[in-house]
């Protein structure tokens, strides 16, 4: 009986686990291929240069924010860097981290509001610079200059390393170009017709911008998050159907043990009904005993899993409980049948028969 | 009309002649012994006259209803209604108490009434044991627990199948006199046993070999 119960408990586990990631898995894998980049770029419509860092205020606004990871602006201009015609991005430091986590600096990040600069891996090796040393950056018609320091240099992978990073407003400072950014990038967890209904909600409200998908990491996330809960199904079902034959064979056993108590019953008069409703009750108690037990244990089995893949919490759901629950009760019935009929069997002639 | 009418009773299992041809009146109120060798066909002949198997050939009446050709579900109730059955190895519940024991006849019965369970075990002289578990309980207690439960729904019938068998003397003394009362009182009782001494308290005496009724004597 207790193995029953262990076996019902497992399964409850596992159900309530399993069903646990399978709803949340797609919103954490959602977070984590956020991890990627943005997969969405906000531009300015038609042949305008410039957004106003203003509209992205009210993008912010149309963006669910327990959705939303981060949006990143970005003012670029080639100005001088050494003397040297430097393609420059101003932007949000704090957001690009988000955005774009995938970044690695070598020496610091700059600092927001500070004269910091972050070089592209590929710009600091030709322009031979380390972190720490100092540029001169020229700008403007009267060719003003301005002493900047090296905080760190950045390996992508990508065009990135080329570029040169500073701060928004210093860049915007030294253009002139006051409230001034060329695009925005966002990432934001959805899926494509998510992403998609977003996209036109913000060219609806904002004529200036034009928000762009980013498909392709967007579209191999949702085949990856499929397969993943195709897997998780596949799982499930094959420990339910463990979970089943063990129950089946306990009670089979837990007959076997009581033919004689069953006979005996029978003999004082219990019929068949009696005798099923004894077993079928029996079942249901463990079903749900093993399922409430198995339910506290697959919450923390999905919270172990959720905060040592995901690095996140999740919330206990009821639905979930209450649905394993069943799943376990009717696991048990169902498993209960074939040992209910062998009791019906059970002749009330043995208990006179000494055997 | 007597109590019990068996005719030509005839009970095989495959190639096995459990019974031939038994022939029997069982009238109200009489206290009868089936005795004869191991083998010879006493059980069998007790589990159909219980309900609890069907006679291969033959008629049965009990209580005016002819038992020979009534479905399973009608036995269990027949059963339930008019039999109480004592048995050698008492087959009480090992986790219920006494009185448990005694109620769980009358739950599929009827319903479970604890003082009137209480009152049967007072009858059997096991008042104060009533809360403990048959593992508590000596031999003879068990039996008279036992003698109990087969009381507890009134039947018109008790079968006791070897009573006695697992007993020592003492015991034996105690739950004979049991018996004996219950026939005083008119209740009409079946005893199978091995032992003249036990056999001879009764009645009227069967004797049984080989399937048949060999001998049928009058005890003085
Ligand atoms: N279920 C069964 N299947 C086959 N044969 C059986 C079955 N039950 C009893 N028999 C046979 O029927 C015969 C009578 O058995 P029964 O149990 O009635 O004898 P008994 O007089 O009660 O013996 P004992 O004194 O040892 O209890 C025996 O030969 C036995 O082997
Ligand atoms: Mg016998």
């Amino acid at each position: 009986m207790l193995i029953a119960l262990l076996a019902v408990a497992i399964g409850a586990t596992i159900i309530s686990g399993m069903v646990t990631v399978y709803y949340d898995a797609p919103q954490q894998m959602g977070r984590e291929f956020r991890s990627y980049g943005a997969n969405m770029l906000l531009v300015p419509t038609g042949d305008q240069q410039w957004l106003a860092e203003s509209d992205l205020q009210g993008v912010m606004g149309l963006l669910p924010t327990d959705k939303l990871v981060g949006i990143a602006p970005f003012l670029y201009e080639k100005i001088k860097i050494n003397e040297q015609p430097i393609l420059t991005a101003g932007t949000d430091f704090d957001q690009v981290q988000k955005v774009s986590p995938y970044w690695q600096i070598t020496g610091k990040w700059p600092a927001t509001g500070s004269k910091e600069i972050l070089l592209g891996a590929e710009l600091a090796e030709r322009m031979k610079i380390v972190p720490g040393q100092s540029l001169i950056l020229t700008t403007g018609a009267e060719q003003t200059e301005t002493k900047a320091v090296v905080a760190g240099i950045v390996r992508t992978g990508g065009k990135e390393e080329q570029f040169a990073f500073m701060d928004l407003s210093l860049l915007q400072k030294l253009l002139q170009k006051n409230e001034q950014i060329s695009l925005a990038q966002v990432s934001i967890v959805a899926n494509q017709t998510e992403l998609q209904t977003l996209a036109d909600k913000i060219s609806e409200k904002n004529p200036m911008l034009a928000p762009r998908l980013l498909q392709q990491v967007a579209h191999s996330e949702q085949t990856v998050l499929k397969k993943l809960q195709a897997l998780v199904f596949l799982v499930t079902i094959v420990v339910l159907l463990l979970t089943l034959i063990c129950v089946a064979t306990t009670m089979m056993a837990v007959v076997t043990e009581r033919r004689k108590e069953i006979g005996l019953k029978k003999a004082l008069g219990a019929d068949n009904k009696a005798i099923v409703l004894d077993f079928l009750g029996e079942g249901c108690v463990l079903g749900a005993l093993g399922g409430v037990l198995g339910i506290a244990l697959g919450f923390f089995f999905a919270q172990s899993v959720s905060i040592n893949v995901f690095g996140r919490a999740i919330a206990f759901s009821p639905m979930i409980a209450l649905f394993s629950l069943f799943v376990s009760i009717l696991v048990t019935g169902i498993a209960s049948l074939i040992p209910v009929r062998i009791a019906i069997n059970v002749e009330p002639a043995i208990v006179l028969r000494g055997e | 009309m007597s109590l019990l009418e068996l005719k030509n009773v005839c009970m095989t299992y495959g190639k096995v002649k459990a019974l031939q041809d038994i022939n029997l009146v069982v009238e109200k109120g009489e206290w009868l012994a089936l005795m004869g060798p191991s083998g010879s066909g006493k059980t069998t002949l007790m589990n159909i006259i219980g309900c609890m198997d069907k006679a291969t050939s033959g008629s049965i009446i009990l209580d005016e209803r002819d038992l020979s050709n009534v479905s399973k579900n009608e036995l269990t109730s027949f059963r339930r209604d008019k039999i109480g059955l004592v048995f050698q190895q008492f087959h009480l519940i090992p986790y219920l108490t006494a009185v448990e024991n005694v109620m769980i006849a009358q739950y599929y019965h009827s319903m479970p009434d604890e003082a009137e369970a209480l009152a049967a075990l007072d009858r059997v002289g096991l008042k104060d044991r009533a809360t403990h578990l048959p593992s508590q309980l000596s031999g003879g207690e068990q039996q008279r627990v036992c003698i109990a439960r087969a009381l507890i729904n009134y039947p018109m019938l008790i079968l006791a199948d070897e009573p006695t068998g697992n007993l020592d003397e003492a015991n034996e003394e105690i739950v004979m006199k049991i018996f004996h009362e219950l026939h005083a009182e008119g209740h009409t009782i079946l005893t199978v046993t091995h032992d003249m001494e036990v056999g001879k308290q009764a009645e009227k005496c069967i004797i049984i070999d080989h399937g048949r009724i060999a001998e049928s004597k009058y005890n003085r």
